[in-house]
């Protein structure tokens, strides 16, 4: 089966991914699936004030993902919503297993992930850039993390959706079916699992199906990230 | 509260023998009590305690114009206050993102699995609809209050009915006896990894001790389905790993949702 925009089931769209994008920053990355645009910088390891949430153990990650104002069809009133202050806290999640925090005690990682145009799967882009983000720091890091949203549209289980797939709605059963959207992230070595989330209406069988499907993606992706990682000459620090 | 690394090692090497510190089995929950219509002001209310665990969720409705994209839908908003009596850990301010993230898994589980039909809380469309807000509040935490909070709000739905209206004003204090258009068999239910195990229904030390989390909300009507998701928890997990989870869950969950009368 085609889809809407002629790409297989199993095909994300066409990716831009790109590090170095904020000089400013001491990693930066560009990743977008098609229209969902994600541009993240990290700052750090740092020290971590005020000193009281410093811990002698290990580094501190802290995640803020926002939309851009423009980035949505009707303008989105700038600052954290209850939405981003969610996916913040799960993208932090996914990635603090891929990093060495232990190497830095009372130290800060700072990860700003702004989505600067949004087609549906921005969490995803946006850790994709993270990740890279994080690797042109020079943060040490055990393995990458990527990330790639399932759907499930009628009876079709497809990768990466875009909002006209992710608002699609068919009638089965008399009864109106809307598409289930499932972001995973896979860490690229050890195959685990550390971002998975699910809204919508899926049996346990077709949802294995699906993981199976996210899991390919994301091996496709985590190929694609070390790619654009050897392009660069220079790592920073 | 502050877990010693002894009383961690000490749970961790009876988890790996299947046995935990309050005597009970590893997918065993502390006995679950669900109480309805515990506060008289509310239109609907529902008290749960799992062990020590408790949360009282309220069901408030009042009328609104429908939001534009959804103009013959009533709405749904659920919120979560983590009040400082119930916990050392809750403090008084905004949100935690704690809340924030329990208060949505709430939400995602309601919506998706159409446990309540929006549609019916439609009374003219594009102008005025009911509005649902579901309130948690943890009154004492020994933990898993995702699933007691979540086992809350649905007992609170289900014991909400709608308050009197005159045109486009609600008659507060004057309830119906009409209650409102809910589905069955819905439920939510949390699976932590400790060790190398599963455990339900954790006590706070064992919650504090855990490394992973999976939420999965189910409707179990014809078919079981599964609605939403949410990984937790600093630990990444493998593919066989999650499968089995949720499988455990789904099973759990109907076992749950038959033995209490929600």
């Amino acid at each position: 089966m085609k889809r809407l925009d002629g790409r297989s089931n199993e095909e994300f769209r066409t990716v831009e991914a790109r590090v170095d994008v904020v000089s400013r920053a001491d990693g930066s990355a560009l990743f977008a699936f098609g229209n969902s645009k994600a541009i993240v910088s990290v700052y750090g390891p740092r020290q971590l004030y005020p000193q009281h949430l410093q811990n002698p153990e290990r580094c501190l990650l802290r995640c803020y993902y926002d939309l851009a104002s423009f980035s949505v069809p009707e303008r989105k009133r700038p600052g954290p919503t209850r939405r981003s202050i969610e996916i913040s806290y799960v993208m932090t999640k996914a990635l603090e297993p891929a990093i060495k925090l232990e190497a830095f005690p009372n130290s800060v990682i700072d990860v700003y992930a702004l989505i600067i145009d949004s087609d549906a799967s921005t969490r995803c882009a946006a850790l994709n850039a993270a990740s890279l983000a994080l690797a042109n720091a020079g943060v040490p890091m055990r393995e990458l993390v990527s990330a790639v949203s399932v759907g499930k549209l009628g009876n079709e289980l497809v990768v990466d959706l875009t909002k006209e797939e992710e608002d699609f709605k068919v009638i089965k059963e008399g009864e109106e079916q809307k598409t289930t959207d499932i972001p995973i992230a896979f860490l690229s070595r050890s195959k685990k699992i550390s971002l998975l989330q699910l809204d919508g209406k899926i049996s346990a069988e077709e949802l294995f199906k699906a993981i199976e499907l996210g899991k390919k993606a994301c091996l496709k992706i985590s190929k694609i990230q070390e790619r654009t990682l050897k392009k660069i000459k220079n790592i920073k620090k | 509260m502050e877990v010693t690394n002894l009383t961690k090692k000490r749970i961790e090497e009876l988890i790996a023998r299947n046995k935990r510190l309050d005597g009970r089995s590893l997918l065993e929950f502390r006995k679950i009590f669900v109480e309805k219509g515990v506060t008289k002001k509310a239109e609907g209310s529902a008290r749960v305690r799992i062990g020590n665990t408790e949360v009282i969720a309220g069901v408030k409705l009042n009328l609104t114009e429908p939001f534009q994209d959804t103009p013959d839908e009533g709405a749904l908003a659920v919120n979560v206050e983590f009040f400082p009596i119930g916990s050392e850990k809750f403090e008084p301010g905004p949100p935690s993102v704690e809340a924030v993230e329990l208060a949505r898994i709430i939400d995602r589980i309601i919506r998706e699995s159409h446990f309540i039909n929006l549609k019916k809380l439609c009374i003219k469309k594009g102008e005025l609809v009911w509005m649902v807000f579901i309130d948690v509040y943890p009154i004492n935490d020994d933990g898993n209050l995702i699933d007691a909070s979540i086992i809350a709000s649905i007992a609170a739905l289900k014991d909400a009915v709608f308050p009197a209206r005159e045109e486009d004003k609600v008659k507060y204090g004057e309830l119906t006896k009409q209650r409102l258009p809910l589905n069955d068999s819905v439920i939510g239910l949390t699976l932590y990894k400790l060790g190398q195990k599963f455990i339900f229904d954790p006590t706070t030390i064992e919650e504090e001790i855990s490394q992973a989390r999976i939420t999965v909300g189910m409707s179990y009507r014809k078919k079981e389905f599964i609605h939403a998701i949410q990984k937790g928890g600093e630990t990444p997990l493998r593919e066989e790993e999650i499968k089995e989870a949720i499988k455990i869950i789904i099973k759990k969950g109907k076992e749950i949702l038959n033995k209490i009368n929600l």
